[in-house]
């Protein structure tokens, strides 16, 4: 192998912040102090910096979108960037902070194992910081770094950034994050550069890690604790009309582990319908396992024929999950169009879709009070606790147990658009 | 849990058969767009590993503008019959003789015209998804393309009326006539497809390794001239007072000749490659894509045409 990045892992993490609390010129220093940015592309921003009259070059273009957005000075989306620093690959979510955007936040937390929440210095908690905050809880993001950045503006000064560690701490416990998370501090100016990739002396007091040594050491997901062995089928590969007679009987269920681990001859139930068997042999590729972990996409082939097809799941035999028609989760939702109680929408989970009928809404969740207010309807960016009776059973653990069999879409049959993200209680 | 967390390369192929395997579980007639390129040799290889011991549930499709390097439309046939697999092609020169291309000039790039070419054969053959290679990291109309990209009637790309893509659930999902255009690599760079190539040895058209080529200077890019086609014509003669230099160099990217540029290299194998990728300072679509330059958003501008 040639290059040393071949064997390291990989985090997603996502920022969150507006336009002001200097995001964007994070994002930038992060790939330009990783020597991600070439040579041409830098070019091309100085020579924008100078087009619009700025003196030195700004970094915040480098995350500078479409076409459409820059007409009308706003960002639309989830933006993804990539880096890698040699011992670890970076897939960064840049979603925009503001309030209506709400809907965007979830998509990025979505994958995401670590948020960078900015504070801007001179600002201290605001109501967004607690919108992000409880966001990131939401989605079930583990680790959270506070960056406090623009210290450069309050003169570097210690008292400021640990009044604003202490607002956090104080909110985060109000919220149930503190306890949950793991939650760490950083003071910061992305705009010099300052305890990002390098430490400047600005800032002798603060002896704590970098942003960069914070990510390089943050746990990838699924090495924390634990998990059920889940395995939605995706594909049945069964090649019978083959030239090659052997495979006449091969019957092989493909999907990704979503979590846990399996190894050969471990036994095996496959749901909803309850067959049980062994496992027979682990295969990727041309290549045989002996077992596989959570996030490898393999071929399971089990000793017994069984009628297995895509929406099944297989899982260890004897783990607590079992069939449900009915789930009640926290759905954010995400279309112009307000979600109706009167209609039937498809939950997609996992591999498998179902229709489903709004039941009650208990609550909706104001996102920069947190308060849990009475509700009928669910508009675009709202968070609200939801009932739904189901048509086909899905088998679900909890969105707190579990990131991949306790969340799901909701799907407009009328449209095909993705309008609901949902967490199961 | 894992006690050693999978490499980022094992990462990224398991996302990506992910994704393939979904396209095949909510589609009922896709289509892989398989172009000879480093890209989609990589998604042939993927496709394997997410597919055998069946035949891939796709056939595979190449849109050929008729200004193809002919090392690469060769290793293009070569490799799909040792697949085994079927490969549609079809040419805009096709589309030309119809009218539904109509060029500006004789020597006009083809590449954007691609795209009509690309529509009449996904109505020809009705295909509800597109597999392609296309990655976020290649030009900023990209970064925020979804794995699962939704087209209209029209193969129209609107970048603000796209589904939110939540965890690993895809919405593959379209009515008659509305298109998916599928992106298993999104998430890889440059690099990451080198080091795959390098991992899984995978063959590539010679192009992309360091060779002797004529070419001139024109406008700060190196364009190759007198390209030589099957049919028997050839491409890029030089201008008049250009100097014509014997250079060696490869093709960062391969596409439609009048269009693509090499760079100067001395890489003739994928190590040597991987090594200069790590230390470039220019990046692939700015070095290579004469097409990318013309405005600083003409990318958005071609998917918003229905270009991939």
């Amino acid at each position: 192998m040639t290059n040393k990045t071949q064997n390291d892992s990989l985090l997603r993490f996502m920022t969150c912040g507006s336009v002001d609390d200097g995001k964007s010129t994070l994002i930038g220093r992060l790939l330009f102090d990783t020597k991600t940015i070439l040579a041409d592309t830098l070019t091309q921003i100085s020579n924008t910096s100078k087009k619009r009259g700025m003196e030195a070059v700004d970094l915040s273009l480098l995350t500078d979108g479409l076409q459409a957005e820059r007409e009308q000075g706003i960002t639309i989306d989830v933006a993804y960037r990539y880096f890698s620093t040699g011992t670890r690959k970076y897939i960064i979510a840049d979603a925009p902070g503001h309030e209506q955007y709400t809907r965007n936040m979830v998509t990025a937390a979505s994958t995401a194992n670590l948020a960078i929440i900015l504070i801007d210095a001179r600002r201290g908690v605001l109501t967004q910081t607690r919108r992000h905050s409880y966001l990131a809880h939401l989605v079930g993001i583990q680790h959270i770094v506070v960056a406090v950045n623009k210290m450069d503006l309050v003169n570097y000064d210690q008292a400021i950034y640990d009044k604003i560690c202490a607002d956090y701490t104080a909110f985060a416990k109000e919220i149930g994050l503190a306890q949950a998370r793991d939650i760490r501090f950083i003071p910061m100016s992305a705009l010099n550069g300052d305890m990002l990739v390098d430490r400047l002396d600005s800032m002798p007091w603060y002896q704590g890690e970098t942003l960069l040594e914070m990510l390089e050491k943050a746990p990838a997901a699924h090495t924390e604790q634990s998990e059920e062995f889940r395995f939605p089928v995706q594909f049945v590969c069964r090649p019978h009309a083959s030239a090659d007679v052997a495979l006449h009987d091969f019957r092989g269920f493909m999907g990704r582990v979503e979590s846990g681990d399996i190894a050969v001859g471990d036994a095996v139930t496959v749901l909803p319908n309850g067959y049980q068997s062994k496992v027979k042999a682990i295969q990727l590729g041309e290549a045989q396992l002996q077992s596989a972990q959570t996030e490898q996409s393999i071929t399971l082939l089990l000793e017994d024929e069984i009628d297995t097809s895509r929406g099944d799941m297989i899982v260890k035999t004897g783990s607590n999950i079992a069939p449900v028609k009915q789930i009640e989760a926290f759905v954010c939702w995400l279309s112009e169009t307000p979600m109706s109680t009167a209609r039937t929408y498809i939950i997609r989970h996992t591999t498998r879709e179902s229709k489903a009928k709004v039941g009650a809404i208990s609550y909706k969740v104001d996102v920069n009070t947190l308060e849990q207010q009475t509700t009928t309807d669910l508009k675009m960016n709202d968070i609200a606790r939801i009932s739904f009776k189901l048509a086909q059973p899905l088998m679900v653990d909890s969105y707190s147990q579990n990131r991949a069999t306790g969340a799901f879409i909701v799907i407009d049959e009328s449209t095909n658009n993705t309008v609901g993200a949902g967490m199961i209680v | 849990m894992n006690k050693q967390p999978l490499s980022h390369l094992d990462w990224l192929e398991a996302e990506a058969i992910h994704i393939l395997r979904e396209v095949a579980g909510q589609c009922s007639n896709p289509v892989l767009l398989f172009s000879g390129g480093k890209d989609s040799l990589c998604i042939l290889r993927l496709a394997e590993k997410a597919f055998r011991p069946g035949k891939f549930p796709f056939p595979l499709l190449h849109i050929d503008t008729g200004h193809n390097y002919q090392e690469v439309i060769n290793f293009r046939d070569q490799r799909a019959a040792e697949l085994g697999e079927r490969l549609i092609v079809r040419s805009v020169e096709d589309s030309m003789k119809r009218g539904t291309v109509v060029l500006k000039t004789p020597d006009e790039p083809r590449n954007k015209h691609q795209s009509v070419t690309l529509l009449e054969a996904i109505e020809e053959f009705g295909f509800d998804c597109c597999i392609g290679g296309a990655r976020r990291d290649e030009e900023k109309a990209r970064a925020k393309e979804r794995i699962m990209s939704f087209r209209d009637e029209f193969g129209q790309w609107d970048p603000k009326n796209q589904r939110p893509e939540l965890w690993n659930l895809y919405n593959a999902r379209s009515h008659k006539g509305e298109n998916i255009r599928a992106f298993p690599i999104s998430n890889w760079t440059e690099m990451d497809v080198w080091q795959y190539i390098e991992r899984e040895n995978l063959q590539l058209p010679s192009i992309y390794f360091a060779h002797q080529r004529d070419v001139v200077m024109r406008g700060g890019a190196i364009v190759p001239i007198n390209v030589p086609l099957a049919n028997g014509d050839v491409v890029n003669p030089p201008k008049t007072g250009e100097e014509i230099i014997n250079m060696q160099v490869r093709f960062r990217t391969v596409g439609d000749i009048t269009c693509t540029a090499p760079v100067i290299s001395d890489a003739d194998n994928v190590s040597k490659i991987v090594l200069e990728t790590a230390t470039t300072t220019i990046t692939e679509r700015g070095a290579t894509r004469l097409d990318d330059q013309t405005s600083d958003a003409s990318m958005e501008q071609r998917k918003k045409e229905g270009y991939f």
